[in-house]
């Protein structure tokens, strides 16, 4: 490398210097580009693959659920809840002022019809799966449901009101394909 | 410009932080002196560059391998199926099989060429032995990490190479049955083995990256060999590693990355055998069966004996050998550039490989039978004789004074 830099100097070091510098940073550079490609596949093959992906929806008969009741599907691997509810449950759950709401969110807004509220039963604080879907089980002080985790109570509309979640239990996207079949996903 | 070694004067380790750490745990001096500043023969030809290639190779081995165990299920009943989710349903599966699948074969094939390099000029001699036990050590560890490997997507090919490799072991008298049951958890080749053949391919390739560091170790303690296959006489015949070898390695795995690709891209299946795509069944035995081509000539060998025992000793054999080949071979000049009769029966020994390579792929019948036998014979005729005999009848050309009296008048820079 002295030899190198000697030459240089005899036709002008500065010129060398940054004919140098460029060709560092364009090895750089492309070494940078060839490391991100191979490295891509690898963190993109942790990703679902297509045949997690295409399990993604589910159909649920609503046909055995009398109101009041609600049942647990599995939608993408985790619980999620479909709930008839009564008329006190429904008119408890539209009256609430939305200001006394840690995450306001109108009734209307979280069901297609509001007998059938569909959420998913993931708790928004740290993941477990809150109590009130069976028969029961404690629906936590507004009749929603509670989580036995860490003390979370969700109303009848599955919107957080007590305790450490920040968020209302999750609406999955859903459709009614006929009056008593819906899917979701 | 020339870093000594024990030298510690390099602008990193001014830093206050490093030089804190390195005071308490040296790791960045020893690492200094071992990849940076180790003085390397100044004359490395190109065969040099695929003991760096290997290395690469466990490398993407283990990266690879790692990704496709995400995926994999060993289980008799899901490996083939997981295997081929992997390929059409895991994102870039497909790509990452590839790479482990023909990395098997790159993996040979640069680790064969590296022994070979090694046996041409004479890099197993004093006083590297224990340097050149060690790579055979590596090699015999690939090897049952690629079979066991090859085990996995529990094909066609997969279960009966198990099924034949493991009952090897029955040719062993008194034990044999008694080993073939424990290896197999079972009365034949089936869940329990597939189980433990995960386990364990995926313990070994960390078994020989740990062996790779002794490698190296031993590398380091005593020098790299050179094309001229003398000692380095000073520091006018060696130069740092870095930025030499470091960037003449990176160069070689360029290159080599390009043959690579080719497989992986554009001819993915062609080392691998067809009947491995159809699952393994265990009540029909495909009518031709042979290992993949790095093993081809120890199944030659294996099947030139017209005796189970001997057949199987002769095979294991034929890879023991090696660790006695320091002590076979009496001449006392390493590279074969100097050792006119060597430097062709070298070559005779490489058209030996190729043709037990050969035949090992042909059923044992006819033609490629005899050619097995007698390519079997040479093989142990060449160390056990060939070897032994030409180092005192042959007369080698006078070595040069030292690395640099080629290049350089009076090897004085």
């Amino acid at each position: 490398m002295a030899e190198t830099v000697k030459t240089g100097a005899a036709a002008g070091v500065h010129d060398d210097a940054n004919r140098r510098d460029f060709l560092f940073m364009l090895a750089g550079a492309a070494g940078a580009v060839g490391a991100g490609s191979v490295a891509w596949p690898f963190i993109s093959s942790m990703n679902p693959a297509a045949d997690t992906l295409a399990l993604s929806s589910t159909e649920v008969s609503l046909a055995p659920i009398q109101e009041g009741q609600a049942i647990t599907v599995k939608w993408r691997g985790k619980a999620t809840f479909v709930r008839r509810r009564t008329k006190a449950e429904i008119d408890e759950a539209a009256k609430v002022p939305l200001k006394d709401l840690p995450d306001p969110q109108a009734d209307s807004a979280r069901v297609k019809k509001p007998e059938w509220l569909i959420v998913v039963g993931v708790c928004t604080h740290l993941g477990c799966i809150p109590l009130g879907t069976k028969q029961g089980e404690p629906r936590g002080d507004y009749g929603g449901w509670f989580c036995p985790c860490h003390g979370s109570h969700y109303d009848t509309s599955g919107r957080i009101r007590k305790g450490p979640a920040p968020l209302n239990l999750a609406v999955p996207p859903y459709a009614f394909v006929t009056d008593t079949t819906i899917k979701i996903g | 410009m020339s870093a000594t070694p024990g030298s510690s004067s390099s602008p990193l380790m001014n830093n206050k932080l490093v030089k804190w750490f390195d005071e308490r745990l040296p790791l960045v001096s020893t690492m200094q002196h071992a990849g940076m500043e180790y003085p390397t023969p100044k004359n490395l030809s190109y065969w040099w560059n695929f003991g760096s290639l290997a290395g690469f190779m466990l490398v993407v081995m283990i990266v690879t391998g790692i990704f496709l165990a995400m995926h994999y299920t060993p289980h008799v009943d899901y490996a083939f199926a997981s295997v081929e989710r992997i390929m059409r349903d895991v994102n870039y599966g497909w790509l990452i099989r590839y790479i482990h699948m023909n990395g098997a074969s790159m993996f040979f094939i640069v680790v064969y060429i590296h022994v070979f390099r090694g046996l041409y000029y004479g890099s197993y001699k004093s006083p590297r032995e224990v340097l050149w036990w060690l790579g055979i050590v590596i090699l015999l560890l690939m090897m049952a990490t690629a079979f066991m490997g090859y085990v996995l997507p529990w094909g066609q090919m997969s279960f009966w190479g198990a099924t034949v490799i493991t009952n090897l072991f029955s040719a062993f008298p008194f034990v044999g049955d008694f080993i073939v049951t424990l290896l197999w958890g079972g009365f034949a080749v089936d869940n329990p083995t597939l189980n433990r053949f995960f386990s364990l391919h995926y313990l070994l390739p960390f078994v020989i990256a740990a062996v790779v560091f002794l490698h190296i170790w031993a590398l380091h303690t005593t020098k790299s060999n050179n094309p001229l296959g003398i000692e380095v006489s000073g520091p006018q015949d060696s130069i740092p590693f870095h930025p030499y070898y470091t960037v003449k390695d990176l160069y070689g795995i360029a290159v080599f990355l390009i043959f690579y690709a080719m497989f992986v891209f554009f001819a993915p299946n062609v080392l691998g055998d067809v009947a491995n795509y159809i699952e393994a069944n265990p009540l029909q035995t495909p009518a031709h069966i042979v290992p993949e081509w790095y093993f081809l000539p120890y199944y030659a060998i294996l099947r030139s004996i017209p005796d189970k025992l001997l057949g199987v000793i002769a095979m294991f054999g034929s890879l023991l050998i090696l660790f006695l080949l320091p002590w076979l071979d009496t001449s006392r000049v390493r590279s074969a550039r100097f050792r006119p009769i060597y430097k062709w029966v070298f070559w005779l020994f490489v058209l030996d490989c190729v043709a037990l390579t050969w035949a090992g792929a042909k059923p044992p019948e006819g033609l490629p039978l005899w050619v097995a036998r007698i390519g079997t014979f040479y093989y142990f005729a060449h160390f056990f004789v060939v070897m032994p005999v030409i180092g005192f009848i042959e007369r080698p050309l006078a070595l040069p004074k030292s690395i640099s009296t080629p290049v350089l008048a009076g090897g004085k820079a």
